[in-house]
This record gives structure tokens, sequence and C-alpha cells, in this order.
């Protein structure tokens, strides 16, 4: 086989200044957004300017067509600065390849995303509703007939940045009468959608994403729907796009806290040349933990490229690439708290202080929600359940 | 194990594994053969107990490559997958 280029390689789109900037304004107010719980504006406002919100979209309808893989590594650069600012862009992302790849052809949404990339505008996604127990491919809210139009009422029990966003995709039964996994994703335009915050967002990490719970009111027009069952944007877009684009947000906030350790160790070796700090055998153990980490996160992302680059569905619609991905998320969850501990372990008491160069208090901080987007739980339930049917060892 | 040869015979045994084991709230006769499950309500945990109860009934096993949601669909594409695995299993 011939071996695929390095996932995480520099890009023109990287390289670019405005992007660069947004990554040095993303490490610059990345402690300020934590400490504060607030939106990191600076980073997001220059994300726009580098045109960084339509990188998914293609030249077509003005944006970067960028590959997948570019937009990834744009995610863990960000997260190395500051993971909040770097889940932001992910989760935009995510909702941009579902209309990228599910509606470009609806002449709504092929204007709505010429606009995106002449606006730049962010979108936010509500898909999880209070009385769901957190199953996303469930909704109790249902699209109501109203006229000519449709009526949506939702409580989401989180929205992340819904405070700061342009547009939201949520996630509804079809209809009245439609079942609890019959949904569909509809973009409104929040200037159009009352958001009435419901909880406040004061947490133990990713304080910048904002993400409270809200009730959502909105009229739209029948082809403001996406055309696509939410279960197959689902299935093919949505949970391998979040899986793998997360999993970048965990590896990048890993490779911050690993590096900080790393710096530490190299200032106890330059005290006394010649003899090895004792804290660097734990590093040594963390760096081979790093390195089944970003094996792992390559794997999934070089397999869902190359689906995406071959048009090829057959693969990604199978079980076994289910079983593979919610296995992604679980173990890259797991990896990253793991590797923050061991940081920390490294650092000692300097780690444990905030504000310092070696401090890893808010990795991780952030690195504890990376189990609970999505419970690791129910992945392990979903799977156990696929690992009925599902044979190959791969 | 008996295998059912006809086209007609297999769907008739799909409708009612699919009326035990799919977690429909629609009555069999609702069932047609182009009736989208997923969309009639099956989740993606019913789906799997549907081919494990297909599989065991019909006494085959599907290649990974069979076990997605496109054949999963309807009457007519779980009963194509499983006239091309009987025909693989008999040669």
């Amino acid at each position: 086989m011939t071996p695929k280029p390095k996932a995480i390689a520099t890009s023109d789109l990287l390289a670019d200044p405005a992007f660069q900037d947004a990554l040095t304004l993303a490490a610059q107010h990345a402690d300020d957004v934590d400490r504060n719980s607030r939106f990191p504006s600076e980073a997001v406002e220059a994300l726009r300017t580098a045109g960084a919100l339509s990188w998914l979209v293609p030249e077509e309808f003005g944006g970067a067509g960028a590959p997948f893989e570019d937009v990834a590594e744009g995610v863990f650069e960000l997260s190395r600065r500051c993971a909040a600012t770097g889940m932001v862009f992910a989760m935009h992302q995510i909702q941009v390849a579902c209309i990228v790849r599910h509606a470009s052809r609806s002449a709504w949404f092929a204007e709505y995303l010429r606009r995106l990339s002449r606006e730049q505008r962010l979108i936010a996604s509500a898909t999880s509703e209070v009385g769901t127990g957190g199953d996303v491919r469930r909704s109790i809210a249902a699209l109501e007939p109203d006229g000519d139009s449709l009526r949506l009422e939702k409580k989401a029990t989180t929205i992340s940045y819904g405070a700061h966003a342009d547009d939201l995709l949520t996630t509804i039964r079809r209809g009245p009468e439609s079942e609890a996994g019959d949904q569909v994703l509809v973009l409104t335009h929040l200037s159009e959608t009352t958001m009435q915050q419901t909880d406040q967002w004061d947490t133990l990490g990713m304080r910048g994403t904002c993400s409270p719970g809200f009730e959502v009111r909105a009229i739209c027009r029948p082809d403001q729907v996406l055309p696509v069952p939410f279960a197959t944007i689902s299935a093919e877009t949505m949970v391998p796009f979040s899986h793998i684009l997360w999993a970048h947000v965990w590896l990048g906030l890993s490779t911050d806290a690993f590096d900080r350790a790393q710096n530490f160790v190299r200032g106890q070796a330059r005290k006394s040349p010649g003899t090895t700090p004792p804290s660097a055998l734990r590093l040594s153990e963390l760096s081979a933990l790093m390195a089944q980490f970003r094996a792992t996160v390559k794997f999934a992302l070089d397999e869902y490229s190359e689906s995406l680059e071959k048009g090829d569905r057959a693969v990604i619609s199978t079980i076994g690439y289910a079983v593979r991905i919610n296995n992604l998320k679980i173990v890259a969850s797991e990896a990253a708290v793991e590797a923050c501990q061991g940081a920390l372990k490294v650092c000692g008491v300097v780690g444990y202080k905030n504000g310092g160069p070696f401090s890893i208090g808010r990795a991780l901080r952030d690195a504890y929600s990376a189990a609970l987007m999505i419970a690791n739980d129910r992945l392990y339930a979903t799977n156990a359940s696929l690992l009925l049917v599902h044979r190959e060892g791969k | 194990m008996s295998y059912c040869s006809t086209d007609r015979q297999i769907k008739d045994r799909l409708r009612n594994i699919i009326k035990d084991h799919a977690g429909l709230n629609l009555p069999p006769e609702r069932i047609e053969d182009s009736t989208d499950l997923y969309r009639a309500g099956m989740s993606s945990q019913s789906s799997v107990v549907l081919m494990i109860a297909v599989e065991g009934q019909f006494g085959l096993e599907f290649p990974d490559a069979m076990l997605s949601r496109d054949v999963f669909t309807n009457i007519e594409t779980i009963a194509s997958a499983i006239e091309t695995v009987m025909r693989a299993q008999q040669q």
C-alpha cells in the first residue's frame, strides 16, 4: 500500500497570515476566555477575516473548497492554543458539511451557501432536547404546519455559542404525526429566531463554547428543511465529521499539554546538563501515549477522507464503520484525559498552578468534557449492540 | 433450516420478521415492499435486532458490506440482499 501523505501537514490555507492571526489571537485570549467563560470573539472574528468559515464550501458557492484534512488540521492547530475556539470552529464546520453534502442541490441552500461565504456566517446547532435523555437520534418537538410556513419550537438542553451565531441548524420531527426517529434538519437565521436562554453555562471546562440551554422558536419555509432525512445525514456526515473533528480538538489540547510538559523537562535538563531529569521517564511514557493517540485519529481521518474523495458511500454506511467511528470518539476522549493527567504528573506543582507556561489545568478541565459530548456509555452500548452482527476484525 | 425459494415467499417471511423485530408502530398489512422502515420508526438499535433475526431465520450470514442502512431500508432491499447471499452460499 502506498503511504498516504501526512495528515497533519501544512497547507496554503493554514499558512495564510490571516489564519495565523486567528491562531495568535486564540492563544492570546485563551486564559481570559476560560476564566470569564466568554465567547472567543477575537479569534472567531479573525477566522471570519481569513474566510475560514467557508473553507468547506465548494468554490462554485464562493468558498475555498478545502479538503477535509485541512479543516481537521485547522481545528487541531486552534485547539493547541484554545480548545474552546477549536471546538467552536469544529462545530461550525460540522454544520457546514451537513449542508454542503446533503443540500447544496437545493436552490435555497445553494443561495444560503453563497451568503455564508460572503458574510462568513457562523452556524450553531440545536441537536439536544429536554426529555430525550441525550439521544440525538430522537426528537420530541415536531415541525407544525402554519399556513404556507412551518412552525419550529424546541427546548434544547445546550446550544453551543447559541447567543453568538448567525444561523441555527435544528433537528426536529418531520411533522406532528412522525415517529421520534423520523427527523429532519432545519436551518433558520437567528435574526428570525427567538432564542430564550434557560440556564447558565458555568462549567468545569470548555467554558468559551458558551453552551447553555435555549428555547428556540421560529417560523420557516419548507425549503429551509434539508431535503435528506436526518438519519442519513447523521450516519454519513454528522457523526463522522463530529467524531473526527472533536478528536482533533482533543488531540490539539493534549498536544499543548504534552508540549508544556516537554518544555518543563527540557528546562530541568538545562539546569544540570549531562543528567537526565527523573521527569523525563514520565515524559517518554506520555510520548508513547501521544503516538498511539495520533495514529488512531489519523487512521480515522484518512479512512473518511478517502471515502469523501472517491464519493464512495459503501464503506461509511456499514455497521463496521459505525463501530469504528464510535470507537474513535471513545478512545480519543479517554486518551485526552490520560494525556493531560500525564502532563500534570510531569510538571508537578507548576503544572497545577494556573497562568504559567507549564500550567495544565485548562487543558485537563477541557479534556474532561470529551467523554460527555455524546456520553461514552451511550456509544459503548450502541457498539455492544452493533457487534452482535458486525464480524469484520478491522 | 428450510430455504424459501421464491421472491414472494422471502418477502412474506420478511414481513413477519419485521412485524416482530423492527419495533414499528405500523400494522403489518401497512408495510409495503417499498415502505422505508427507518421513516416508519425503526431505530438503529431495532435495525440490528432485525439483522440478527433475518440471519437466524434464513440461516445465513450477511457480509459486513451488506450490513448497512441502504440494505435494511425496506423489504425490497433486504430481500434482494438475502437472494444474493443465498446464491453465493449455493455456489
